[in-house]
């Protein structure tokens, strides 16, 4: 291997946008519509052509705010209640009253949603209370349209490229990010007045049942890599001890898709074809549910169609094999699953890190700020729980206009040369060793542990053996090697992968009650604690390079809960199916 | 450390008599979310170089001469 790197590129811009998935190339597109003398850049693992959760298009908006449909009050009450009270209201609201002016954005840009004859967008119920998701059946265009918008706000695009580190300077300010090449192994600095995190969900936490590496429910190049980041640039994140836990087709661990199909009448059932669940809509009160469906006499779970008329399956199949996970079709005609005959199995996904989804993710107020100056963090990775694309679109946007102002009044800070190398040495090691375990062994090993003894049911000493196992694992890094430059991207995946199980073993240790169903079910701390635990649990790096924990109040709420709607996630049961728990 | 080989059937398939990478195309390889896709040189054609499959698609779709297609990977199939 020739050694390429002792003399790194330099590049230096005012925005650099981390990810290019889906919040991210809103980031960098409003930074340059806010100021377009400013130099943005948006750096991608892959392509930002093809990148993201979104690459192949999507189904629909899950959480859309239309006026004459839902107000923002109404769905900052909803979000408060289905993620138990723990929410910082303002950041929920600060997407709610954007949300309208970004789907019409986005329509705009040729994004085409359902609407009705009058050409008023077409929303549907699928939450408990509120309506607010709107179809997409034309979704697959997503990405050709982003890509139109930087090209056009000439936004410098640079693909192929991890950060792989944040840089911060003296006063602690965010000065840049350390980057490799994952087909060349060279490496590369970037420095920088603002650097925000859209590198999405951590994805690769737990091991799906399949086995598989990357047969997750997240896109797999999502592997954690902002959330261990930020960790290490210092900066607070929550919730981590909320996972992301969905229910999915039992192994192809796509959605299922209820959203899709629950307007259409479809609807999850039991072994019997029963409904057991009075909405599909991914709560962790509605994973509790399903989970105990699953385990239980009746199990397991599936998704039924086989009762709908003839038009109806066709304009499903349509949808679900055609746009965000068009593979689907192939593995049920593997299977001989024809909606119209045969209930779809489903099981539950592996756990991750997802604010898209659930709650967990980096610590922002409501202009995408972290802890770190300078330092922003939007989509999945952020921390506005149930976000979804929407949300990633809305916070990109707050984020890179709040980034350009920074920008006014801020300075470059400097990077540190010893961190440089330091970090250099760090990233490059696995190839420069010749003889060790290749990173998918220790990869496969480290979620297989994972599931062992962090998936819920949360057990304590489980969970404690499990962090035995992780210090385990950090020895074992000191022996990784790569063959090639590819292998060493995933050999640094895993140490990110590494960092965020520690980080959900502490979490979810240092939070002794029940909260959020099934995300945070501990079995020794049954009770859902409100007079200890009504608080945010904090993350941060520790003096000793461990994870911290510490409490952090909950801003008073905005919208105030009517008393009578406050448990309506916790009822959501047919009664009819009630189980012995 | 002592080390085995061990083989497995990749999902992607590539129809080498379609496939026009000899004329410059790489199109899949640009793609890939998860940069698993390689041109061979001396054939002249795309192929699968990594067992790490999203089963996305952009791979086939994008292929300016179908030369592509997946399947599901073995193991969840
Ligand atoms: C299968 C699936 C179906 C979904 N369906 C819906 C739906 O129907 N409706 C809905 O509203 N929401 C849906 N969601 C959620 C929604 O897609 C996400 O919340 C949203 O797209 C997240 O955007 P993001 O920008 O945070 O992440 P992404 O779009 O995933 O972007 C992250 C980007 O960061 C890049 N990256 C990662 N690490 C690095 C690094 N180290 N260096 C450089 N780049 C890096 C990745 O390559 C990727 O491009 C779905 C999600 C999934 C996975
Ligand atoms: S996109 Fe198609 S034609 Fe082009 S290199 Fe790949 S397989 Fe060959
Ligand atoms: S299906 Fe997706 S992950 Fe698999 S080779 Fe094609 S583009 Fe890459």
């Amino acid at each position: 291997m020739n050694d390429k790197t002792e003399t790194d590129e330099f590049l230096e811009v005012d925005v650099l946008v981390i990810g290019g998935g889906t919040a991210g190339p809103m980031a960098a597109v409003k930074a340059k519509e806010a100021n377009p003398k400013l130099r943005v850049a948006v750096l991608e693992k892959a392509n930002v052509k093809r990148s993201g959760c979104i690459s192949m298009g999507m189904d629909g908006l899950n959480n859309a705010v239309i006026p004459g449909h839902a107000t923002p009050e109404q769905y900052v009450k909803e979000i408060t209640i289905a993620n138990d009270g723990i929410v910082n209201q303002k950041t929920v609201m600060a997407y709610a009253e954007r949300s309208f002016d970004m789907i019409n954005q986005l329509d705009e840009w040729g994004v085409k949603f359902e609407k009705d004859e009058t050409g008023d967008y077409n929303v549907k119920k699928v939450h408990h209370m509120g309506t607010y998701v709107l179809p997409m059946p034309e979704g697959h265009n997503m990405k050709k349209i982003l890509y139109r918008q930087l090209r056009r706000k000439r936004v410098q695009v640079i693909n192929r490229f991890m950060a792989t580190r944040l840089f911060n300077g003296p006063d602690g300010r965010i000065s840049g990010a350390m980057l490799l090449n994952p087909r060349t192994g060279e490496t590369a600095v970037i420095r920088a007045k603002t650097v925000i995190l859209c590198t999405g969900a951590a994805g690769r936490l737990g091991l799906p049942s399949s086995g598989y590496l990357f047969g997750t429910y997240e896109n797999p190049t999502n592997a954690g890599d902002g959330y261990a980041m930020a960790y290490h640039a210092g900066a607070e994140l929550t919730g981590l001890e909320c996972y992301q836990i969905n229910p999915l087709i039992k192994d192809y661990n796509g959605p299922a898709c209820a959203y899709v199909t629950g307007p259409m009448g479809g609807y999850t059932a039991n072994a019997h074809g029963e409904r057991f669940i009075e909405c599909d809509y991914w709560s962790g009160q509605m994973m509790m549910e399903f989970h105990k469906e699953l385990e239980g006499g009746k199990g397991p779970v599936f998704l039924k169609l086989d009762h709908l008329a003839e038009e109806t399956v066709e304009e499903i199949e349509e949808i679900l094999h055609s746009n965000e996970r068009p593979s689907r079709g192939r593995f049920h005609e593997n299977r001989n699953t024809n909606y119209r005959e045969k209930m779809v199995e489903m099981h539950i996904s592996e756990i991750g890190f997802c604010s898209g989804h659930s709650a967990s993710g980096i610590w922002t107020d409501e202009n995408a700020r972290t802890t770190v100056p300078g330092l922003y963090a939007a989509g999945d990775v952020g921390s506005v729980p149930h976000n979804y694309m929407l949300g990633a679109f809305v916070y990109g946007a707050i984020a890179g206009e709040d980034a350009a102002d920074f920008c006014e009044s801020n300075d470059f800070a400097e990077i540190d040369p010893a961190e440089i190398a330091t970090e250099r040495e760090r990233i490059l090691a696995p190839l420069k060793r010749e003889d060790g375990i290749p990173p998918h062994q220790i990869e496969y090993k480290l979620r297989r542990l994972v599931n062992d003894y962090l998936q819920p049911p949360k057990v304590t000493r489980k969970m404690e053996i499990g962090q035995e196992r992780f210090a385990e694992i950090r020895r074992d890094l000191e022996n990784m090697s790569a063959a090639d430059p590819h292998e060493l991207m995933r050999a640094n995946e895993v140490s990110f992968i590494l960092d965020c199980a520690e980080m959900a073993a502490a979490a979810s240790l240092y939070r002794t009650e029940s909260r959020w169903g099934l995300y945070h079910h501990r079995v020794d701390f049954p009770e859902t604690d409100n007079a200890e635990w009504f608080v945010h649990v904090q993350t941060m790096k520790g003096e000793n390079g461990m994870p911290i924990n510490f409490k952090r109040d909950i801003d008073s709420y905005i919208v105030e809960l009517d008393e009578s709607e406050r448990d309506a996630y916790q009822k959501l049961r047919v009664s009819s199916t009630q189980t012995e728990s | 450390m002592p080390k085995a080989n061990q083989m497995n059937t990749v999902p992607v398939v590539v129809n080498s008599e379609a496939c026009i990478a000899d004329k410059g195309c790489t199109v899949c390889v640009d793609v890939c979310p998860l940069d698993v896709l390689l041109i061979d040189t001396a054939l002249g054609t795309a192929y699968m170089k990594y067992d790490e499959c999203w089963y996305c698609l952009p791979c086939e779709k994008d292929c300016p001469t179908n030369a592509i297609t997946v399947s599901i990977p073995y193991l969840l199939r």
